[in-house]
C-alpha cells in the first residue's frame, strides 16, 4: 500500500496564553490517504479549525510527527512553510477572502506571483482555472461585482492554481444560502471525483453527509471516524 | 517573486487610494521642493561669486594709500600719502612678477553729447589697465602710452554709456563733453559684465590718467607730483599670489619709508578673497534654508510612515491571505517597503517640479518684487539627489510599517475583522 498523503502520530497543538496552557490537540494520530474526499467536524473548540490550520501549514505543532505529501512539517521554518503552502495546499476559506478591486483573473493567479510565473503564463493558468468553475465568461469581474456563490468559486479557482496535493475548505459553505452551497458543493464534488484530495472542515452534517469519510473532534482529540 | 511584479502589485494598491496616496506624499512633495528651490538659489549665488572673482580677474592686486594718524589720530583709509604715476612705473619695471601695472583716478562725472546727457563713472588709467583687469574691446582702439604721455583728450566707453549716450550707435568717432572738455571716442568696451559687489561694470567711462587728473577731477596732494587714488596690478602668470603679496609689500615698506616694526601706509588688497568672505555669510544661509528643506523632508517621512502603517492595518486580511497563498515574509515586506518608496518617489518628482518651478519663478518675478542680485542655476544632479532623498525617505520610513506587515501570524491575520 502507498505511504498516506497526510500522517499525523501524536500531534498535539498548547497554545500559551496569559491564564497557563490551552490544550487544542491533544496527541491526534490519523491518516488521509490520496484522492480521499473527508469532513472535519465538530463543535467549535473541538481543535477541528486548529488541526486545518497544521494541515495548511499556517502553524507548526508543539510536539507528535506531521508529514504531509513527504514533506515532514515539524521543524520547518517559515520562509520552507510558504514554499509548502504554495506548492502542495490550496486553501477555501468561510469569508472568500478575495482581494478587493482586483479582477477575479488576479485573484486566481496570485498564489502563481510567489511561484515566479511570467504574467502571461500566470494569466492562462488562472483563465483555465476559472473555466473549471464555470466562471470563463466573468474573469475581469471585480469581487463586488460578483454574488457571494461566483466569488466562493473564484476562490476555489485560486486554490486550484497552484495544482495543489490538497484542498482545504473551511466552512466553505458557511456564508451562503442553501441553494448557491448546493451549486459550490457540486464543484467540490467533482473535483474530487477527478482525483483531488479534498478535506472540508465544516459542522453542517449536510455538508458532511457528501463526504466520503467523517473525522468528528471533541475536546482535541479525534472520536469518531467513520467511512 | 520578481521585481517587476512587486512594483505591479505596489501600484495597484496606491492607485486603489489615489487620494489618501496624494496626501501622504504631500510633505515629501513640500520637502523635495524647499530643498531644490534653496539649493538652486544656494548654487546659483555661488556661480555669481565665481563669475564677479572672475570679472575682477583672480590674479589682480589693488593697492591704496594707507591711514595717516595726525596726533594720534587715525584719518582713515585714503588719507596716507597718495601713490603716484612714478610709483606705478617702478613697480612695472623693478618687480619682474608683475605682469601689468596701472593707477586709477576716478570720479562720478555726467557725460554730455548733443541731445544726450549721461551720469557716469570716469576712470583715468594707463594704457595697460585693459590688461590688467583682462577687459576686451568690442569697437575701436584703446589709448596707447603716448596718448596717455601727452595728455591726450580720448576716451574708451562701457557697452551701458555707448547705448545711454548713443541709442543709434556711431560712439567711436563721436566726440563726448565731460565738465565741458571735449573727448573723442577712440573704443567702446567688450561687455564687461556685473562687478564684484554687482554693480554694472559697463557704465563707464575710461581716459588716459594724465588727462582726467589735470582737466577733469583736478585730484592733486601736497608734496606728491602726478598722484593716483589707487593701483591695480596683475601678478604675472605662473607667480605664487600669496608670494607675490609678501614680496610686494616688503617691497612697497622700503620705498614708502615704513619703519621696521611699523605699521603699513598703504593697503594691499585681494578682491577674489574679500568676494569669498562676503559670500560665506550668504552660504550658511543657503546651508540654514537646505537643512529646513531636509527637516520637512523627514516630517514628510512620518507622514508616510503614519500612512503605511495604516494601510498594513487595513489589509491585514489580505497580508493574511498572500502568507497563505504561499508569499514568504520578505515578499510582503518588500510589498510594503516598495510602495512606501515608489510613494516617496513620485513624491520626489513632483517636488522636483514644484521646486524648479518655484526657484524659476523667483528668478522671474524677484526683481519685481525688489528681491534683486538673485540668480537660480538648477543642477541636474540636483535633481538626481532629491528623488535619491525622497527614495531614501522611503526605505527609512517606510522600513517599520513593511516589518511589521511582514510579521503578522498567518491565521491572526486571516480572522482579522
Amino acid at each position: 500500500m502507498d505511504a498516506p498523503l497526510i500522517r499525523a502520530r501524536g500531534v498535539s497543538r498548547v497554545y500559551r496564553l496569559g491564564g497557563g496552557d490551552v490544550h487544542a490537540l491533544r496527541g491526534v494520530d490519523l491518516d488521509i490517504g490520496r484522492g480521499e474526499y473527508c469532513a472535519i467536524m465538530g463543535a467549535s473548540g473541538s481543535g477541528k479549525s486548529t488541526f486545518m490550520n497544521l494541515l495548511g501549514a499556517l502553524d507548526r505543532p508543539t510536539s507528535g510527527e506531521l508529514v504531509i505529501d513527504g514533506e515532514v512539517l515539524q521543524g520547518k521554518r517559515p520562509d520552507e512553510l510558504a514554499r509548502f503552502r504554495n506548492r502542495s495546499v490550496g486553501f477555501v476559506f468561510q469569508q472568500f477572502n478575495l482581494l478587493p478591486r482586483t479582477t477575479a483573473l488576479d485573484n486566481v493567479a496570485l498564489p502563481l506571483l510567489y511561484r515566479g510565473w511570467s504574467l502571461k503564463k500566470r494569466r492562462e493558468r488562472a483563465e483555465a482555472c476559472l473555466r473549471m468553475v464555470g466562471l470563463g465568461e466573468r474573469m475581469d469581474h471585480h469581487p463586488s461585482q460578483l454574488s457571494g456563490g461566483q466569488q466562493q468559486r473564484v476562490a476555489i479557482a485560486r486554490a486550484l492554481s497552484g495544482e495543489p496535493s490538497i484542498l482545504l475548505a473551511d466552512e466553505p459553505t458557511g456564508a451562503l444560502d442553501s441553494q448557491t452551497s448546493e451549486d459550490v458543493m457540486d464543484i467540490f464534488d467533482r473535483l474530487n471525483s477527478d482525483g483531488i484530495t479534498l478535506i472540508i472542515v465544516t459542522h453542517e452534517a449536510d455538508v458532511g453527509a457528501r463526504a466520503r469519510r467523517r473525522i468528528t473532534f471533541r475536546d482535541g482529540l479525534i472520536v469518531e471516524d467513520a467511512s | 517573486m520578481n521585481l517587476m511584479a512587486a512594483i505591479a502589485v505596489a501600484l495597484t494598491a496606491l492607485r486603489v487610494n489615489a487620494l489618501r496616496s496624494f496626501l501622504a506624499i504631500l510633505g515629501v512633495i513640500f520637502g523635495v521642493a524647499a530643498v531644490i528651490t534653496t539649493v538652486s538659489l544656494a548654487q546659483g549665488a555661488r556661480d555669481a561669486v565665481e563669475s564677479r572673482i572672475a570679472s575682477l580677474g583672480a590674479s589682480t592686486l589693488n593697492i591704496t594709500a594707507g591711514s595717516r594718524a595726525r596726533g594720534g589720530r587715525q584719518g582713515g583709509a585714503g588719507s596716507g600719502t597718495p601713490f603716484s604715476d612714478a610709483d606705478v612705473t617702478a613697480l612695472r619695471t623693478e618687480l619682474d612678477f608683475i605682469a601689468a601695472a596701472s593707477g586709477l583716478v576716478q570720479s562720478n562725472v555726467t557725460a554730455v553729447v548733443d541731445g544726450a546727457n549721461w551720469p557716469t563713472q570716469i576712470i583715468g588709467s594707463n594704457a595697460e589697465y585693459m590688461d590688467v583687469r583682462d577687459w576686451t574691446l568690442a569697437d575701436g582702439r584703446m589709448f596707447t602710452e603716448a596718448e596717455t604721455q601727452r595728455s591726450a583728450r580720448v576716451a574708451v566707453i562701457g557697452q551701458t554709456t555707448a547705448r545711454e549716450l548713443f541709442p543709434g550707435g556711431g560712439a567711436v568717432g563721436a566726440s563726448v563733453r565731460v565738465n565741458s572738455q571735449p573727448f573723442e571716442i577712440i573704443g567702446v568696451l567688450g561687455d564687461l559684465g556685473a562687478g564684484a559687489f554687482g554693480q554694472d561694470q559697463n557704465d563707464v567711462l575710461l581716459a588716459p590718467v594724465t588727462t582726467v587728473r589735470s582737466r577733469v577731477t583736478g585730484f592733486s596732494r601736497a608734496g606728491v607730483r602726478d598722484p593716483v587714488q589707487q593701483v591695480w596690478v596683475k601678478i604675472a602668470p605662473g607667480f605664487n599670489m600669496e608670494l607675490a603679496t609678501i614680496e610686494l609689500e616688503d617691497y612697497l615698506r622700503v620705498r614708502r619709508n615704513v619703519p621696521p616694526g611699523g605699521q603699513d601706509n598703504f593697503a594691499i588688497r585681494n578682491f577674489a578673497d574679500l568676494i569669498r568672505a562676503f559670500n560665506e555669510t550668504q552660504r550658511v544661509l543657503g546651508l540654514l534654508l537646505a537643512s529646513a528643506g531636509l527637516i520637512t523632508l523627514l516630517v514628510g517621512g512620518i507622514g508616510i510612515m503614519n500612512v503605511m502603517l495604516v494601510s498594513v492595518t487595513e489589509r491585514t486580511r489580505e497580508i493574511g491571505l498572500r502568507l497563505a497563498v504561499g508569499a514568504r515574509r520578505r515578499d510582503i515586506r518588500n510589498q510594503f517597503l516598495i510602495e512606501s518608496v515608489v510613494l516617496c518617489s513620485a513624491g520626489g518628482v513632483i517636488g522636483l517640479g514644484a521646486g524648479v518651478a518655484v526657484a524659476r519663478g523667483i528668478e522671474a518675478f524677484g526683481p519685481a518684487m525688489g528681491l534683486t542680485g538673485l540668480a537660480v542655476s538648477v543642477d541636474p544632479s540636483v535633481a538626481l539627489v532629491a528623488i535619491g532623498a525622497a527614495a531614501t525617505v522611503g526605505v527609512l520610513f517606510g522600513f517599520y510599517p513593511a516589518m511589521r506587515a511582514s510579521r503578522l501570524d498567518p491565521i491572526e491575520a486571516l480572522r482579522h475583522e
